[in-house]
């Protein structure tokens, strides 16, 4: 019976592990396909207003020093202890996954503009055909290189952060890395396929993923770190991740309500003044 | 100088603690109480999604009435 217990115990163990895995690799990948394209628009513009070398060489810059941010911190990250790393790390993820969800919701619900990498797009151009050339030793055009460094590096840091810690909680680092380098393989081969910003990449309902993603991990490992043991151990973490969804939609549907509500009583009071 | 650590402050508050400062205390508020808590019983894990359940709609409702004031 005991044997039994295990093995079911040990089932159920692998289970929540493979779910643990796959939801690992689902939020690294999204999360760093969302900044990838932001930074693909980025560099886009640069390179179609100003200089492809130079915005290619910023790419390059950006990602060297990405690779060396991970290089220096996945070691070090590994010497602390695995409950005070759960601790910081899940109350940052925590804090990210929030303001994902957030502005998420925020757009999901009409109350803030939708991310339009058109828009973006333009504007990038529009100020970058304004700048005069400048040139430095080995890059033709200094603006397009540090926009595209920039760009890259900026969008780039959050993803690093989230490929270090949630490789380092999940012990598999090699799979968020993977997760990673899978998603800006996707984006820039998109990128380069249609020579256009990514506008039809579905980037809101992403966000909104990943926020659900990032709450539910700092969630699960914030909580873990300060001490809480969680009923059912990693099976809550699936749990986490249907209960801050379905949480996030009720907030999307609630705040769409509203919003339509107070636009009628704005389209019925609208008459009235003017009349 | 003063200017370049200034910039260099504001890059990592922005990071780290992003748009709403209320939620990123709030976090860190139900994580130390977790932490004192769970010092007298192991049953906390509650705390931490409390904290989401309040956080979450507190910062969405300043977010919708800020915007509904203009």
């Amino acid at each position: 019976m005991q044997a039994s217990g295990g093995a079911t115990s040990r089932g159920a163990g692998r289970i929540a592990g493979a779910m643990g895995s796959g939801a690992l690799f689902l939020a690294v990948f999204l999360a760093c396909a969302v900044e990838a394209v932001e930074a693909a628009t980025i560099v886009l513009a640069m390179g179609t207003a100003r200089d492809w070398r130079s915005a290619g060489l910023g790419v390059l810059g950006g990602v060297g020093v990405l690779a060396v941010t991970v290089a220096a911190l996945g070691p070090a990250l590994t010497l602390i202890p695995l409950r005070s790393l759960r601790l910081v790390v899940g109350g940052l993820l925590l804090i990210f996954g929030l303001q994902w969800l957030r502005k998420s919701i925020l757009r999901a619900s009409g109350y803030k503009a939708l991310h339009d990498e058109d828009a973006i797009y333009s504007k990038e151009v529009a100020a970058a055909s304004a700048v005069v050339v400048e040139k430095r030793p080995g890059v033709p055009d200094w603006y397009a290189f540090t926009v595209s460094f920039k760009g890259v590096v900026l969008e780039g840091l959050e993803v690093a952060f989230i490929v270090l810690t949630f490789g380092t909680n999940q012990h598999d680092v090699p799979l968020a890395s993977v997760a990673a380098l899978a998603a800006v393989g996707v984006v820039v081969a998109a990128a380069v396929a249609v020579r256009a910003p990514l506008a039809r990449v579905p980037e809101n309902t992403l966000k909104l993923v990943v926020g659900v993603m990032l709450t539910s991990f700092g969630t699960f490992w914030g909580a873990e770190g300060a001490g809480a043991d969680w009923p059912g151990g990693d099976a809550a973490l699936p749990v986490l991740v249907v209960a801050v969804a379905a949480f996030a939609f009720a907030l999307i549907a609630l705040l769409r309500r509203r919003r339509t509500l107070q636009d009628d009583g704005a389209r019925r009071l609208a008459p009235a003044a003017t009349s | 100088m003063t200017a370049r650590l200034r910039d260099f402050a504001a890059f990592w508050y922005d990071f780290v603690v992003g748009d709403d400062w209320r939620v990123a205390t709030g976090v860190a508020l139900a994580l130390a109480v977790t932490y004192v808590v769970s010092r007298s019983t192991s049953a906390t894990w509650w705390i931490v999604p409390l904290a989401v359940v309040v956080l979450l709609p507190y910062s969405l409702w300043r977010a919708t009435r800020r915007t509904e004031d203009r």
